[in-house]
């Protein structure tokens, strides 16, 4: 397992997210992961459309076949279940395939080999077959992405079991998720989302994980705990940033996992407040504000002094004009408005 | 009604007078492990009724040559997939009759714990290492395999065995266009019986285009053989698995045959009116144990006494295997819970 071996022998372990070091964008992050992992275990392949291409997917694949050959790095045809199967059935074999996506509205087209075959050969087979692969997609928001290049499915497939999601919001995580993901032996999507990319952050070099299925405190405060993830959770810190004058102080947890989901965090800061904000950039209803909402509601009653509130995407599909979106989306006015009704 | 989809073969009249290319022991076991396959499938249908064997079951009686020939030519690390008709293949790659039935009798030592039943009777350790029960699933899967042999230099090859009506999924596709990019180890294995559950090939596909022909489209050997002769079969196989050995890549292979009894459960359910009962009648005269019995007996390699020790001893095993599976101990409440993940 060399994995498990060179982990050890890096002493890899969760660092707390670094206020000083060297400061890498987003891109550069999850890249430096790919690199890491490519190097570290000659079992990673990394596999997407455009992989290859000369400015990679999105950057975050660049050049990475001129390093590692084009055998561990490549291109592939555009048959997203047919793939999704191939990554499933070398995963079942001892490859850790990382299998790029520009969306995750192309990942529709795999749900068949995601749901129904990566997720359940482990159960399926008595623990027998382990099926460590990590599926990667950057949703989408703005300049026309509309109602098939915009959709943040995670609410789809939260109910799977035996799958894991994950969605990070700062470089750092990007890259210690990332390497999390490939190290483990289950099915991992990653969601990234496209305007988190364009961060930068403090990374340290080298090999560290941040381990899956633990939420973090961005902030801490009294008056409401707010929870979310990825894009989500940066709108609503700057929401907080905002409100800086009013007093209010909230607990802000970046969950960074949705499954496994860190119920702890999520109640321990709830028996505290008393008050709890679900945000998400996918669809409200049905999705990960209406699950968190009902655990909520289901464990953590007592302590509740108002209703659970969540602010995700109305029952709409993602228009492709600029102001229908522009009203569709909430932004950091509508979420510290929410913030300011709840307090 | 008519006989619509008639044998076209030629039975073993093609090597009458033909040099014997095999040796004794190796088609006496043909004819032994076909015989042993059937009786099997004879008792299970038998006993179904009494519904203790709580499973979906599809029963491969007419099948046996495919099994057996193709899995003879394997190695026990080969690796084989296949969809929701398993009991054939199960046992020609090796597998435990015992631990099949228990996982028929829902119990704790089937072969996948219980987890799988009849269409998943998942055993790694004789290389049956996934099924699906989404018609198509597995054939990804099992070339994502072959891609994890082919990156690790590894001389095993993959079979991914599907009916005709795979043939209309995408995935099946998408599947076989990246074996012949990649030149995967890889040997897609079509049984077309012409029937998908109650449907005919005829209202499925359009007349005129064979099968094996589709695939040669994609650029790789396509060969149709005839399904109920196990040295057509065996020989077929041996040559793609040659081929794939020596990294020539994948062939796609469709035996034509037919399913002897309904689609799901026992017994044969031509009277309901899908086919003609007396086509079932004209296919039981190419019975594919039968056939090579009176060739063997030609030979003078086999003889009436020793046909009846067979017998004999597979009717033995047989029933200790029920006896076993029927005593074996029912799963607990605390085994519903492990195996979600992968540690
Ligand atoms: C994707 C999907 N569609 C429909 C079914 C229902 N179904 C189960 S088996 C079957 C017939 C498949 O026929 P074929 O692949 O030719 O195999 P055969 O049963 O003849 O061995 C169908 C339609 C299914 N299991 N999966």
């Amino acid at each position: 397992m060399p994995w498990a071996e060179a982990l050890i022998a890096s002493k890899s372990e969760e660092l707390p997210s670094p206020q000083e070091g060297r400061v890498l964008s987003y891109v550069d992050a999850l890249h430096e992961a790919l690199a890491l992992a490519l190097g570290l275990d000659p079992n990673v392949i990394v596999l997407g459309q455009g992989v290859n291409d000369p400015k990679g997917m999105f950057g975050v694949t660049t050049g990475l076949h001129k390093n590692f050959g084009i055998e561990r790095v490549f291109d592939t045809p555009l048959s997203e279940e047919g793939l999704f199967g191939v990554c499933t059935g070398a995963a079942m074999n001892g490859i850790r395939p990382v299998y790029l996506h520009n969306r995750p509205d192309f990942l529709l087209l795999a749900f068949n080999q995601i749901v129904s075959h990566a997720s359940k050969f482990h159960y399926l087979d008595n623990g027998e077959t382990s099926v460590p692969l990590v599926s990667w997609a950057a949703i989408g928001r703005g300049w026309g992405s509309g109602a098939q290049h915009s959709q943040a499915i995670q609410g789809l497939l939260l109910g799977v079991p035996g799958l894991k999601i994950v969605m990070p919001s700062t470089p750092y995580d990007a890259k210690g998720l990332m390497l999390a993901a490939i190290a483990d032996n289950n099915p991992v999507l990653i969601f990234e989302h496209r305007w988190c990319m364009r961060n930068k952050g403090v990374v340290p070099e080298g090999i560290y994980e941040v381990p899956l299925g633990k939420g973090v405190y961005r902030q801490t405060g009294n008056d409401l705990t707010i929870v979310g993830t990825s894009h989500s959770i940066e709108l609503a810190t700057q929401a907080m940033g905002e409100l800086s004058d009013s007093g209010i102080t909230a607990d802000v947890i970046d969950l960074r996992t949705l499954k496994p989901l860190d119920e702890d965090i999520i109640f321990e800061s709830v028996r505290k407040t008393g008050k709890i904000l679900i945000v998400d950039t996918g669809w409200e209803m049905g999705g990960v504000c209406a699950e968190i909402g009902c655990l909520v509601a289901e464990k953590c009653f007592s302590s509740l002094k108002a209703p659970v509130r969540r602010i995700g995407l109305p029952d709409i599909p993602t228009p492709a004009g600029y102001t229908l979106e522009q009203l569709l989306y909430p932004d950091v006015q509508r979420i510290a408005g929410v913030i300011k009704e709840m307090v | 009604m008519t006989i619509k989809y008639k044998y076209s073969g030629r039975g073993y009249s093609s090597r009458e007078n033909q040099a014997l290319s095999l040796d004794k022991e190796l088609l006496v076991a043909f004819y032994r492990d076909m015989l042993r396959i059937r009786r099997i499938e004879e008792e299970i249908e038998s006993r179904y009724h009494e519904d203790e064997m709580k499973s979906p079951i599809h029963l491969v009686m007419g099948h046996e040559a495919v099994s057996v020939g193709s899995c003879s030519a394997l190695k026990k690390d080969d690796l084989i997939y296949c969809g929701h008709r398993t009991h054939g293949h199960y046992l020609a790659k090796g597998g435990s009759l015992k631990g099949m039935l228990s996982e028929l009798y829902c119990r704790i030592n089937g072969c996948a714990g219980s987890r799988g039943g009849s269409m998943h009777l998942l055993d790694k350790s004789v290389g049956m290492a996934g099924s699906s029960a989404i018609v198509a699933g597995a054939i990804p899967i099992a070339t994502g395999a072959a891609l994890s042999f082919q990156l690790k230099k590894q001389e095993q090859v993959v079979v991914a065995y599907l009916g005709d009506a795979a043939t209309e999924e995408g995935a099946c596709w998408e599947a076989v266009n990246f074996a012949a990019l990649k030149k995967l180890p890889v040997i897609f294995f079509c049984e077309n019986n012409f029937f998908s559950v109650c449907s005919s090939l005829e209202v499925r596909q359009p007349a005129n285009v064979e099968i094996y022909k589709k695939a040669e489209g994609f650029g790789l050997p396509g060969v149709q053989i005839d399904g109920t002769q196990v040295l057509d079969v065996y020989e077929a196989t041996q040559k793609a698995v040659a081929r794939a050995r020596k990294g020539e890549g994948p062939t796609f292979i469709e035996a034509l045959t037919y399913r002897w009894r309904g689609h799901g459960g026992a017994g044969d359910d031509s009277a309901s009116g899908y086919r003609d009962p007396e086509e079932v009648r004209h296919w039981e005269q190419f019975c594919p144990i039968n056939g090579l019995y009176d060739y063997l007996v030609k030979k003078g390699l086999y003889n009436a006494a020793e046909k009846d020790l067979a017998e004999k001893e597979i009717t033995a095993e047989i029933q200790e295997a029920f006896e076993f599976a029927i005593s074996s101990p029912n799963p607990e409440e605390k085994d519903l819970y492990t195996h979600v993940y992968s540690p």
